[in-house]
């Protein structure tokens, strides 16, 4: 199967890998995994007082599709609020990508992260 | 329960894999198309597609994470194909550290016996969800053995990586 060019891109220079400190009030987590591949990613939000995501990191232990999901998404809700990360579709993702149809599970994968570290930071508050 | 009956097996988890492979020798034998060379097309159709069944069937029941979905299956949890995520965060950050420690391994001083603890721990977990998945079965509890098993593909998942490691470390 052949990876379009912006999956590779991520997948070579994944932006924004790394961690934050869970701990820390103003960082929301998401752990999510896929059972259908074993994938499981981590998506870290540094969100802002008022509610907009300063920065985001992601660490994924999965497929290219997988990397590229998490990567692109962490580019993505930088600067948005938290109303407009909530939004953001794994349709979005699929089609920024070219994810081919078995490779859409990786897409739902990175949505879910956000609705998770979502979820988290509202049980934080 | 489909495939454990073509091979005379009860249903069961813990299958007799010596039962298996000779069942499965006699039926390719007795399905194999040349037998039927001088048959109808309909007929080549039929045993060709019977021989299909047997080998999917075959290879189903050999693999323990695969004969556990399709016990699963049977009762409405298609988990090898679903697409929605699991969030059991306390198993999830397991394995993301797992994941780490296996990076962390090439590192090690001694390379052999980090591995070597790192299967122990990995076999470990493999059992204790292999038990809970069976238990939950037996008791008719499916969403739970269900749940259970899509864990299991995380962990097999794990084993695999610390196998493409060790082929790694000794391929040099």
């Amino acid at each position: 199967m052949a990876y379009s060019d912006k999956v590779i891109d991520h997948y070579e220079n994944p932006r924004n890998v790394g961690s934050f400190d869970k701990n820390d009030p103003s960082i929301a987590t998401g752990m999510v995994g896929a059972p259908a591949c074993g994938d499981v990613m981590k998506l870290q939000l540094k969100i802002d007082e008022a509610g907009i995501i300063e920065d985001a990191k992601f660490k994924t232990y999965g497929c290219g599709s997988a990397i590229a999901s998490s990567s692109l998404v962490t580019e993505w809700v930088k600067g948005k609020s938290i109303e407009e990360a909530q939004k953001l579709s794994n349709t979005e993702i699929a089609e920024e990508l070219a994810l081919p149809p078995v490779k859409i599970h990786c897409s739902i994968l990175a949505e879910d992260a956000i609705k998770a570290a979502i979820a988290d930071y509202n049980s934080k508050k | 329960m489909r495939f454990f009956t073509l091979f005379g097996l009860p249903i069961s988890f813990n299958i007799d894999l010596d039962q298996l492979h000779a069942q499965y020798r006699e039926l390719q034998k007795a399905v194999h198309p040349d037998h039927h060379a001088s048959g109808s097309d309909s007929q080549k159709l039929l045993s060709v597609q019977k021989a299909s069944e047997i080998n999917d069937a075959f290879q189903t029941l050999k693999n323990p994470l695969t004969r556990a979905e399709y016990m699963v299956s049977e009762h409405g949890f298609d988990v090898r194909h679903e697409q929605q995520t699991i969030r059991d965060g306390m198993f999830l950050m397991q394995q993301m550290e797992l994941r780490e420690e296996l990076e962390e391994i090439e590192q090690a001083s001694d390379v052999e016996t980090a591995l070597d603890d790192f299967y122990d721990d990995v076999k470990q977990l493999i059992t204790e969800y292999t038990d809970a998945f069976q238990q939950h079965f037996n008791q008719s509890e499916y969403e739970e053995a269900a749940m259970a098993v899509r864990k299991l593909r995380f962990i097999y998942k794990l084993k695999e990586e610390a196998q493409h490691l060790e082929d790694k470390l000794l391929d040099f």
